[in-house]
């Protein structure tokens, strides 16, 4: 069984976030950028997976600039990934765009047993190529997943509100989105960094893939930066004093309790 | 822009809040509304629909609609969404739509956008949403000709109140064929009922490291309580092993946009600013008069929270009364 990682390349949460001058969308200049962190639980369950001989190798694909993503691709492959096979693409492409090309470059890539993806990508924070690309694919999905059993079929469990938990069952091949608590991702050891050094990272293009910009559903823009926060007022005194002054502008001036 | 299709969402029986905050805009806007309500005790729940202008309700009550299957409910919305011609479709952006729509989006070849923060409905759609944790929010641009998905977070729009008396047909849901299906729900496991998700809590009391032992996380959940909010926490105490993840409020837990946000012995990490800083009004009690939650802070008190905590519990129980 192959297994499919599908990594993101997104701002480091550090980063200041600074506009184009015409907003239609953030100036890269100075950005770190790093492993959408979700995506590293994908990666690391991939690798769990193969290690535990249920699979027998692990291809993690990227989609964004080659120049820049080859760079997360290589982290994958120094966490263990087997292959790896970046898809040159702008950087602001869409969620239908992404997901074709997925789809795309997996479809080529022959049979598999499982595509792992992070849940969400804390850039656009949207949560849909990995739904996108198991419809594309005609496989099932199971999003925010904090288990995993592999047996005859996959076992995962569900984490939506109130801490209640699904356990779903499906059958292979199916994608699975992976949320915190589904494993410890490792960090990449020194000789895993060596050897990711020397392996050929895959090139793609979207025109290759027959993803055109007519594929796309929506475009982000008119980009704004949040309204300056007035300055917080203190409060002071004695706990009794400053909880009275708390309780009573809560309930006057802010009218929220 | 005419017609819009809302997606309600059913929790114990009851059609959940967030789906009256979408009625009231579309309402507002004067659109002709339809409404997907799938989910056990649906059919009567839809009867109050007729206070909202709504024109037609398709219920599925019972059988497979009762538990969220997605290839079920990706297959019957995407069908309902399809025959009505709406050019919007509407829903909360809850786990469960954020799971569906993409797929429904694929399906019918166009986008399905989560997590919008403004919604405007006359005169056109325009819906913004927050990028990069909070740090810039976008307007989003719909290219297809088919239908615009957009899910609205949660606490983002007024609720009005149910007026007059309209059509409300209400529709029975055949079940789609459950032949060949490759996704089972094995078993649900109830979580802790009876309190409101982070998600759509509208007051939140969140604890962090500050708090020194596990034990003392009974404070947050007691100031939360007399208050009616719901508990949250901050990543580095549910790492440590006092709370479970599912109340993690931040990046790789959840983001939240309740009216008050009580930050308890949080020092406000990026990362947790990015989960919470679009609540309307924030309070920040820490003994660190120099830790970053104060500069999204609304209120700030610098004090020793194991005194400040008791005399708030006491200030809110008097209100209460």
């Amino acid at each position: 069984m192959k297994i499919f990682v599908c990594v993101k390349q997104v701002p480091d949460t550090e980063t200041k976030i600074k506009l184009k001058p015409d907003a239609s969308g953030i100036d890269t200049t100075g950005i770190k950028w790093v492993m959408n962190p979700y995506d590293e639980y994908a990666v690391e369950e991939a690798n769990k997976t193969r290690e535990a001989g249920k699979a027998t190798s692990v291809v993690v694909l990227s989609v964004g600039p080659k120049a820049r993503v080859v760079e997360t691709l290589r982290t994958a492959l120094a966490m263990g990934a087997d292959e790896a096979i970046a898809i040159d693409a702008a950087d602001d492409i869409d969620s239908a765009m992404t997901a074709k090309a997925l789809a795309a470059a997996i479809r080529a890539e022959g049979e598999f047993g499982m595509i792992m993806t992070g849940k969400l990508a804390i850039d656009d924070n949207l949560s849909s190529v990995s739904q996108m690309l198991a419809e594309a694919l005609q496989i099932p999905h199971a999003t925010v997943i904090s288990k995993l059993e592999y047996g005859e079929n996959f076992v995962v469990e569900r984490e939506i509100e109130g801490g209640t938990k699904e356990i779903i069952e499906l059958c292979k091949p199916a994608l699975i989105a992976a949320n915190k608590g589904l494993n410890m991702p490792r960090y990449p050891s020194l000789p895993g960094i060596m050897k990711a050094k020397k392996k050929v990272i895959k090139e793609l293009t979207l025109e290759g893939l027959g993803v055109t910009a007519s594929d796309a559903r929506t475009k982000h823009l008119a980009f704004q930066l949040p309204p300056e926060k007035p300055a917080v007022k203190m409060i002071d005194g004695d706990a009794a004093t400053q909880s009275k002054t708390l309780a009573t502008l809560l309930r006057q001036d802010a009218k929220v309790i | 822009m005419s017609k819009v299709i809302i997606f309600a969402e059913m929790a114990d029986g009851k059609i959940k809040k967030g789906a009256f905050e979408l009625l009231t805009a579309a309402r507002a806007a004067s659109l002709t509304t339809q409404v997907i309500v799938l989910g056990s005790g649906s059919k009567s729940a839809a009867t109050v629909l007729s206070g909202w202008s709504v024109s037609e309700t398709f219920v599925g009550d019972g059988g497979v609609f009762d538990q969220y299957n997605p290839e079920i409910f990706a297959e019957t919305v995407s069908g309902l969404i399809k025959d009505s011609g709406a050019d919007v479709v509407l829903a909360s952006s809850s786990l469960l739509a954020r799971d569906l729509f993409p797929r429904v989006a694929a399906r019918l070849s166009t986008a399905a956008v989560s997590d919008c923060t403004t919604l405007n409905l006359s005169g056109g759609l325009k819906v913004r949403r927050p990028m990069y944790s909070g740090k810039c929010t976008a307007e989003v641009s719909f290219l297809s000709n088919g239908p615009k998905i957009v899910l609205m977070r949660a606490n983002q729009l007024p609720v009005g109140d149910a007026a007059g008396t309209s059509a409300n047909v209400i529709k029975d849901v055949p079940p789609p064929s459950k032949a060949n299906l490759k996704t089972l729900i094995k078993d649900v496991l109830k979580g802790a009922t009876g309190k409101l998700d982070l998600t759509e809590a509208n007051i939140i009391v969140s604890g962090g490291r500050g708090l020194k032992e596990a034990a003392n996380f009974k404070l947050i959940e007691d100031l939360a309580a007399s208050c009616g909010a719901t508990v949250g926490a901050s990543r580095a105490i549910v790492d440590a092993g006092w709370v479970s993840h599912s109340m993690q409020v931040g990046q790789t837990g959840k983001t939240v946009a309740p009216a008050l946000y009580i930050a308890v012995g949080i020092s406000g990490a990026i990362q947790h600013l990015a989960g919470m800083s679009g609540s309307r009004v924030i309070v920040a009690i820490n003994k660190d008069a120099n830790a970053p939650i104060f500069q999204k802070a609304t209120y700030g008190l610098v004090g020793d929270l194991f005194e400040i905590v008791p005399t708030l519990i006491q200030e809110f129980k008097a209100l209460q009364n």
